[in-house]
């Protein structure tokens, strides 16, 4: 059966310059992956192509055995595939609840509702009326990954969400992932914190300038691997 | 005393028509950040739409609008899908040029069908009626008419933006619109609902416009500079300081005219420029930018 | 190690000299051999040649998109006419003092309209050039509303005949074009090119290192005033006549020298005079038309700017190569592709 996500020699562009050569990813339902690697080593351009926000062939990337390369942001959202942005994007003029809305805008049918997502971030649901701007860091990426779960996604995608968060917001954060392991979604993090990366996920990717230099799961790879694979020594 | 407190009035509700003209191009600036140089133009346009309804048809001017309102919402759609959308994220010129551009071709094509002639709606007794408020004291209906259209049409306006769905697009593809297209905002088809949207209020603007003075091809311009005036006197961002922004126009243009009908004009802009001066981000700013 | 040099100095660039000493040569000869009618054309082409120089300054350069220049055509022209009648100055002798007046107006205007940014500028602007022209409209001295002529001892004043009052305007004409295209070049050329262009492409990188960005742009503003209101003057000269709606024509004097930079090339000296070329031929054309030229002339505008914003020099330059002014060592703003990081 073909994997619930995969691109297969994925390349990408900005203008003449080539960020991507040849990269083969597949994830399947219920199974999260990490992908790591050094600045510039394509890791946001990948996840960028994927929900649509940079262009890609239809057949290097396939979902649900479907072609979506090349599809608009606006119509990969819909097909299941949400993004959580680096920087967490919230919409400033909107309130928290109105920002979780925008996911659910989206149409799609599925275990999150705002109540179930309350539960998971009790926080939220006390800020609901605030502006995202007097959130802290850590419960503004709560309401980013909030907002991209109401869309009812079966691949998340999510864009270094620990970056710039202290040591104990992040495990707050990574204690909400078994919750939306459990409901079947396939979930695509991009991190910096190696450790971090190794503890949740089932397989690691490694990309180095636009390549996968090694992939595997994360018992099955040495330190040294990993080294020689990140920094290319 | 009273004299005073008339010419106020009378510069009140002629804001109110300002506010109309304003309420699109403040609309327009907010969603998608675009300066429509031909936003004068269309409101034209919209005028001799009416003209030709109300001529084809025979219906009053006001009940034209079930006929222009639909047009210039389609308009508005087909323009910014069409040539607009294809301006936007590539600086500040190409969207400047292009809206100045269609300015220029909507008043040489007005000018080539319906030539130089100015023209003028009738609404009959309506244009007539007033209400009298005192002894030396009354208000057309008509100018009233206006005015509470205007506030209606703003109020109409925030309650689309703040409680509805496609109000919450708005704001957030205004907010950020790449991350709004990851939330399955199509922005082109947002952009130019939005552009429609304006050029609904436009039509409402354009027949009161038609019915209150005469119209030629050549004052869409000046309709342009009244509406970016009260946009900036009421502060970017906030449909109810364009709305008070309208109301400051009219009345400084009110005071201008009462001393000399040849200052009107030059009032309304000297009070637009003292703001500048003042208050560079107008009187009612919105709080978060 | 590599080192690296900065040239602007191309084949090309000597040929630009060559060719524009040849054609400034051939248009001195002009009037010994062609009649009041063309010489009129020419100077006509000359004064829109020098307001699009000077628009293109500001647009193409530093970032201020104006539509309001008609302010300073306007006020140069009734300066002219104030100096002349009032102040028995000669005529040509007033062209430099109208210019003046009009760059010392704009020091004022510009600290109101620099409060606004953009396109909001641009609004700005025109509403400035509205005032102008609703004050002069007030002013009974200089003809109120309705304008008025330059007396006929005054006309006489300038020369004796009428060929010769031609032939001053011609020239003075053709020097101002020159002029206004050779103070871009060699404002471009100068250190301060540099922070122009830099403001211009990335306003905040530029602010960064230390490019005043104020100062820069109310040096350019003044600057195209001064010109532009010495070109306002000539050409009222040449009219003989001013009213206010004539002076502070918005449609004469921005809309068409907006299409003018926008049609040859905004950005680039060189635009200008191939968009002037272009109008005039337009004109010429389609001069049966009325309307529809104007219609034709907008619909050229927004199509180049759609589809070749670096105008119809840049098409022809890009394509072989040219550069006859080469001043340039930069991209311009809307060609910026997406942001060159790939990953944070």
């Amino acid at each position: 059966m073909a994997p619930l996500l995969e691109t297969r020699g994925l390349t990408a562009f900005y203008g003449d310059f080539q960020a991507l050569f040849g990269i083969d990813v597949a994830i399947d339902r219920g199974e999260t992956i990490a992908i790591i690697g050094a600045n510039g080593a394509g890791k946001s351009t990948f996840l960028r192509v994927i929900c649509g926000l940079l262009g890609a062939e239809p057949d290097r990337v396939r979902h649900r055995d479907e072609a979506i390369g090349g599809l608009p942001a606006n119509r990969i959202v819909a097909r299941g595939i949400a993004m959580v942005l680096e920087g967490r994007r919230l919409f400033a003029s909107l309130s928290v609840e109105e920002n979780l809305r925008m996911g659910a805008d989206v149409g799609r049918k599925g275990p999150w509702s705002l109540e179930r997502l309350y539960r998971l971030f009790p926080i939220l649901a006390e800020r609901r009326r605030a502006s995202p701007a007097t959130l802290s860091g850590g419960q503004q990426q709560m309401a980013a990954i909030g907002r991209a779960l109401m869309t009812n996604p079966d691949v998340l995608l999510c864009d270094e969400v620990s970056l710039g968060l202290a040591p104990v917001v992040i495990r707050e954060l990574y204690a909400a992932l078994p919750a939306i392991r459990a409901e079947g979604t396939a979930i695509v993090v991009v991190e910096q914190d190696i450790n971090q990366a190794l503890q949740v996920a089932d397989r690691v990717y490694c990309f180095m300038e636009g390549r996968v230099t090694l992939t595997g799961t994360p018992k099955a790879l040495s330190r040294e691997q990993i080294r020689a694979a990140y920094f290319g020594m | 005393m009273t004299a005073a407190l008339d010419t106020v009035l009378q510069g009140t509700l002629l804001g109110g028509l300002y506010a109309l003209f304003a309420a699109g191009l403040s609309l327009i600036f907010g969603i998608m950040r675009l300066v429509n140089i031909a936003h004068g133009d269309l409101i034209v346009l919209a005028a001799y739409v009416a003209l030709v309804a109300v001529q084809a048809s025979g219906i009053g001017p006001i009940e034209s609008l079930v006929i222009v309102v639909p047009v210039m919402f389609a308009v508005g759609y087909g323009l910014q899908r069409g040539l607009l959308n294809s301006t936007l994220d590539r600086g500040i010129l190409p969207p400047l040029l292009v809206t100045f551009g269609l300015s220029i071709i909507i008043q040489n094509a007005l000018l080539e069908g319906f030539s130089a002639d100015s023209r003028k709606l009738q609404a009959g007794a309506l244009e007539i009626a007033s209400l009298r408020l005192g002894p030396d004291l009354a208000v057309g209906w008509f100018p009233l008419l206006i005015f509470l259209t205007a506030v209606a049409v703003i109020a109409g306006l925030q309650v689309l933006l703040y409680r509805t769905r496609v109000g919450r697009a708005f704001r957030a593809v205004s907010d950020d619109p790449e991350a709004a297209r990851l939330y399955g905002v199509d922005n082109r088809h947002l952009f130019a609902l939005a552009m429609a949207l304006a050029l609904a209020v436009v039509s409402i603007a354009a027949v009161f416009l038609a019915v209150r003075t005469n119209f030629d091809p050549a004052v869409g311009p000046a309709r342009l500079l009244f509406a970016f005036e009260a946009v900036i006197i009421g502060g970017l961002g906030s449909l109810w300081g364009t709305l008070a922004g309208g109301v400051i126009l009219g009345v400084a243009q009110s005071v201008g005219a009462k001393i000399d009908p040849a200052w009107q004009l030059l009032a309304g802009h000297v009070a637009f420029l003292l703001v500048l001066v003042l208050r560079p981000r107008g009187l009612f700013p919105r709080a978060v930018d | 190690m590599t080192t690296h040099a900065v040239h602007r100095g191309t084949r090309t660039s000597r040929t630009g000299v060559l060719l524009a000493i040849a054609v400034i040569i051939g248009l001195l000869s002009v009037p010994f051999w062609a009649g009041r009618a063309d010489m009129r054309l020419i100077v006509e082409m000359a004064y829109f040649l020098a307001l699009a120089q000077m628009w293109n300054l500001m647009a193409g350069y530093a970032g201020l998109v104006s539509i309001g220049q008609q302010a300073y055509v306007g006020i140069g022209g009734y300066a002219l006419f104030a100096l002349a009648i009032h102040a028995d100055v000669p005529p040509l002798l007033a062209l430099p003092l109208a210019g003046l007046i009009a760059a010392l107006i704009a020091v004022p205007t510009a600290f109101v309209v620099f409060r606004l940014r953009g396109a909001y500028f641009a609004i700005g602007t025109w509403v400035a050039a509205e005032v102008f022209r609703l004050v002069l409209a007030q002013v009974t001295a200089l003809g109120g509303g309705t304008g008025q002529s330059l007396p006929a001892t005054i006309v006489r004043s300038i020369a004796d005949s009428v060929d010769g009052r031609d032939r001053l305007i011609y020239f003075t004409g053709i020097a101002l074009a020159v002029c206004a295209t050779a103070l871009v070049f060699l404002l471009l050329r100068s250190r301060h090119g540099l922070a122009l262009t830099a403001l211009r492409d990335a306003e905040g990188a530029a602010e960064s290192l230390g490019v005043d960005r104020f100062r820069t742009q109310l040096w350019v503003y003044i600057v195209a005033a001064l010109g532009t209101g010495m070109i306002g003057a000539l050409i009222f000269l040449q009219k003989l006549r001013i009213s206010p709606d004539a002076a502070f024509s918005v449609s004469d004097w921005t809309a068409n020298v907006i299409f003018i930079v926008v049609i040859g090339g905004i950005g680039r000296i060189e635009g200008p005079i191939v968009g002037t070329l272009v109008f005039f031929a337009l004109r010429a054309l389609l001069a049966d038309f009325g309307t529809w030229y104007m219609i034709v002339l907008g619909g050229v505008a927004v199509i180049v700017m759609l589809k070749a914003p670096q105008g119809l020099w840049g098409l022809v330059a890009d394509r072989f190569g040219l550069d006859f002014f080469p001043v340039r060592r930069l991209v311009r703003s809307w060609e910026r592709g997406p942001p060159a990081r790939n990953d944070a």
